[in-house]
C-alpha cells in the first residue's frame, strides 16, 4: 500500500475533525466575564488524536482486506471447535460445572445479574428465530416481552394465580399477539417491516403507560409473587438461587428447541425464504404461514421471558419495555452472529454483564455500545461466532449417499 | 390437463398478458416460445398463482385454479422450475431437494422419488452435501429440475432450462426432459428462447409476442413455418 496517500488521507480526516469540533472544543464563551476563551491545546489534541485513529483504522482495514484474500479457505475457529469432540466436550463439561456451582461461590448480587443475563440469552435466542433464521427484522420485539410480563403481573394481581399456571398463558398470549401483528405486516418487506414492528412496540408501551384502569399506568404493578417451588415458601436468598437454576433450565430447553428447529424442515424453509421467496412459492411453501410461524414462535419466547421477568423483579412498569430494550436484544443477535446459538450466548453475556461490572463508565455506556457495534460491523460482520449450520446429514449417509432419511428415525 | 382461457395478468398497471388462451393435453410436451419480454415467464407465474391472473380462467384437470394460493396449486400437482434456476445457494443439494418435497410427508415415497432423480442426474448424488451455490450452471439446472420433481408433479413447468448453459449441457437437459415425459407420463410445459431445440422435443408449440399468442400448432409444422424460421430460428 502507498504510505504517502494513506498519510495524506489521514491528514485530511484530522483537518476535517478539527474543523467539525472547532465550535465545541476550541471556542468557549464565558458568559460571566463576557470573554471568549480560545483553547488551542484541545485543537492540537484532536488533530493528533484523529490523525492516529484514522491511520490505525486504515491499517486495520487493509489488513482485513489482505486477510480475507489469503484466508478465504480457512474455516472459522468456532467450526473447528464444534467439529472436534475432543475439544468441545471438556469445554462443555467445564461450563456445565461452573454453571452448577455458580450460586455457591458468588453473592446473590452476582447471581441476580447472571439470571438477568440468562434472560437476555433467552430473549436473544427467541429473536434469533425471527431475525437470524427467518430474516425478518423485528424492532418491536420488546412488545411481546411486555405482553408476557403484564399477563403475569395482572393475573397475579387480580386473581392471585401462580407463576407456573401463568407461564403458558403468557407464552400463548404473546404468540397470539405475534400472529395478530404478523398477519397484516408480514406482507411487507425489509425496512417496512422494521418500521411497523417498531411502531407496534411503541404502541404497546404507550397503552401500558396511559391506560391507567387496565395497567396502572407509569406507576406499574408491584408485589408480584415469585415462582413457587412445589408449595414451599422460599426466602429471598433461596428464591434468587431458585430463579437462577430455573433460568438455566429454560435456557437449556430453548437451546434444545432452537437446535431442533434449525435442523427441521421448517427451519430450512425459513432460510430458503430468506434466500428466494419466489422459488419458495414455486415449491409450495406458504410464504405468509411460514413467516408467521417464525414470528409467533419468537413472540412465544419473549412472552415466557416476560413472565419470568415479572416474577423475578416482582414489579413491572412500562419503563422496562422501551425501544432501547428491543435494540439491546437485537444487538445481542447481531453481535453474536445471526442464527448462532453460542454467539447469542456470548453476546448476551458481554452486553449485559460488562455494563454491570463497568459502572464507572456508565455515562459512556451508549457511546461504547455504538462504537463496538460499528467496529463489529466493519471488521466482523458475521458476528462473534458465525453460525455454523449443521447440514442436513443423516447417519446412514456414509453407507448410502442417496439416502435422504435415516430409516431408523 | 391444463387450459388457460383468455388470461390477463398485470404488474401494477402494466398489462403483461393480454388475453392468453392455451391448452396442454395429458402427457404432452408443449413449448411456449417467443422473444425476451413476450410474457412467457409471466404465463408460468400466473399458472402457479405467484402473479395471479386478473381476468380469465385457468383450469387444471377441469377445475379452476385461478384464485388458489401457490401452495395449493403445487399440492394439486403443478411444479415450476423458475427462470434462472433459483436454487437455494446456502442450502445443500439434499436440503434443496427436501424443499421440493415440502408439502409431502410420505418418507418412503419421497425416498423413491429421490432415487429416481438420482438416476436421472447421477452427478447430484455425488454432490449431495455440497451447497447449491457451489454447483456449476448445468448442475444447478439439474438440481432445479430435480427439486421441482420432488413434489411429484403431474404438470411440470420449465422456464428456459437452457439459459446460460454450454451446448453439451443443453443437450443433456433436453434429453432428460424427454425422458421425464416418457417415463413418468409427466406433462411438460416448456418455455424456451432456444426455439429450435424446444420444437424438436415438443409435440405442439405456441408462439408468444407482446403478451399475446400469435401462432400455434404441431411442433413439426412450426419448425417449417417461414415466419418462425425468420424470427426465431435465424434461418
Ligand atoms: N416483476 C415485474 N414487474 C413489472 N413488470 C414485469 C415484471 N416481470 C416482468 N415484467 C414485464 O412483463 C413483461 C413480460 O415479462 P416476462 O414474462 O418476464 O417475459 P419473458 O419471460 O417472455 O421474457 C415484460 O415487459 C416485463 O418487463
Ligand atoms: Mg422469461
Amino acid at each position: 500500500m502507498n504510505i504517502f496517500s494513506e498519510l495524506k488521507k489521514s491528514l485530511i480526516v484530522a483537518l476535517w475533525f478539527v474543523f467539525l469540533t472547532f465550535p465545541i472544543m476550541v471556542i468557549r464563551v464565558n458568559t460571566i466575564e463576557k470573554i471568549i476563551e480560545w483553547r488551542w491545546r484541545n485543537m492540537l489534541i484532536i488533530a493528533i488524536g484523529s490523525f492516529l485513529v484514522s491511520l490505525l483504522w486504515r491499517y486495520l482495514l487493509t489488513r482485513k482486506q489482505t486477510q480475507t484474500d489469503s484466508q478465504l479457505e480457512k474455516r472459522p475457529l468456532s467450526q473447528l471447535i464444534f467439529e472436534e469432540p475432543k475439544v468441545y466436550k471438556p469445554i462443555l463439561v467445564l461450563i456445565g460445572l461452573f454453571v452448577v456451582i455458580f450460586p455457591f461461590i458468588f453473592s446473590s448480587y452476582q447471581i441476580n445479574i447472571m439470571t438477568t443475563a440468562l434472560m437476555y440469552v433467552m430473549l436473544g435466542l427467541g429473536l434469533n428465530i425471527v431475525v437470524g433464521l427467518a430474516g425478518l427484522l423485528d424492532l418491536g420485539y420488546v412488545a411481546f416481552y411486555a405482553v408476557g410480563a403484564y399477563t403475569y403481573a395482572l393475573i397475579n394481581h387480580h386473581f392471585g394465580l401462580g407463576f407456573w399456571t401463568i407461564l403458558p398463558v403468557g407464552a400463548l398470549l404473546a404468540a397470539f399477539f405475534g400472529i395478530l401483528l404478523g398477519f397484516p405486516v408480514l406482507r411487507l418487506r425489509g425496512d417496512y417491516l422494521a418500521i411497523v414492528t417498531l411502531g407496534f412496540g411503541e404502541i404497546i408501551r404507550l397503552i401500558l403507560e396511559n391506560w391507567n384502569e387496565f395497567s396502572f399506568g407509569p406507576s406499574g404493578i408491584a408485589h408480584i409473587s415469585r415462582p413457587g417451588f412445589m408449595g414451599i415458601n422460599l426466602n429471598l436468598n433461596e428464591s434468587i438461587i431458585y430463579l437462577y437454576y430455573l433460568m438455566i433450565f429454560f435456557c437449556l430447553i430453548t437451546i434444545f428447541v432452537i437446535n431442533r428447529l434449525q435442523n427441521s424442515r421448517i427451519g430450512r424453509a425459513w432460510i430458503a425464504l430468506r434466500e428466494d421467496e419466489v422459488a419458495c412459492q414455486a415449491m409450495g411453501i406458504d410464504k405468509t404461514k411460514t413467516k408467521l410461524t417464525a414470528f409467533a414462535l419468537g413472540a412465544t419466547w419473549a412472552g415466557m421471558v416476560g413472565v419470568i421477568f415479572a416474577a423475578k423483579t416482582t414489579f413491572v412498569n412500562p419503563a422496562s419495555f422501551t425501544f432501547l430494550e428491543s435494540a439491546m436484544i437485537l444487538s445481542i443477535v447481531v453481535l453474536g452472529g445471526m442464527g448462532s446459538i453460542v454467539g447469542v450466548f456470548i453476546a448476551a453475556m458481554i452486553l449485559i454483564l460488562t455494563p454491570e461490572y463497568l459502572r464507572a463508565f456508565s455515562n459512556y455506556r451508549m457511546l461504547l455500545f455504538g462504537a463496538v457495534m460499528v467496529l463489529m460491523m466493519v471488521f466482523r460482520p458475521q458476528g462473534i461466532v458465525p453460525n455454523v449450520r449443521r447440514f442436513y446429514r443423516f447417519r446412514r449417509v456414509t453407507s448410502n449417499p442417496g439416502n435422504l432419511y435415516d430409516k431408523s428415525s | 390437463m391444463l387450459e388457460l382461457k383468455n388470461v390477463e395478468t398485470y404488474y401494477g398497471n402494466i398489462k403483461a398478458l393480454k388475453g392468453i388462451s392455451l391448452f396442454v393435453g395429458d402427457g404432452e410436451i408443449i413449448t411456449l416460445i417467443g422473444a425476451n419480454g413476450a410474457g412467457k415467464s409471466t404465463t408460468l407465474m400466473t399458472i402457479c398463482g405467484i402473479t395471479p391472473a386478473r381476468i380469465g380462467d385457468i383450469l387444471f384437470e377441469k377445475k379452476s385454479i385461478r384464485s388458489l394460493e401457490p401452495n395449493r396449486i403445487v399440492s394439486l400437482g403443478i411444479s415450476q422450475v423458475p427462470e434462472g434456476r433459483r436454487i437455494f445457494p446456502l442450502l445443500t443439494v439434499a436440503e434443496n431437494l427436501d424443499m421440493g418435497a415440502f408439502l409431502r410427508n410420505d418418507r418412503a415415497e419421497i425416498q423413491k422419488d429421490l432415487d429416481y432423480v438420482f438416476t436421472l442426474f447421477p452427478i447430484l448424488k455425488k454432490r449431495i452435501h455440497q451447497q447449491g451455490g457451489t454447483l456449476s450452471g448445468g448442475e444447478q439446472q439439474m438440481l432445479a429440475i430435480s427439486r421441482a420433481l420432488m413434489s411429484k408433479p403431474r404438470l411440470l413447468l420449465l422456464d428456459e432450462p437452457s439459459l446460460g448453459l454450454a451446448p453439451l449441457a443443453v443437450q443433456q437437459i433436453f434429453q432428460m426432459i424427454q425422458k421425464i415425459n416418457s417415463e413418468n407420463k409427466t406433462t411438460i410445459l416448456l418455455v424456451e428462447q432456444n426455439a429450435f431445440m424446444a420444437l424438436k422435443v415438443a409435440h405442439r408449440g405456441y408462439v408468444m409476442e407482446n403478451g399475446t399468442i400469435t401462432l400455434e400448432g404441431p411442433a413439426v409444422d412450426l419448425l417449417k413455418d417461414e415466419r418462425i424460421k425468420r424470427a426465431y430460428l435465424g434461418l
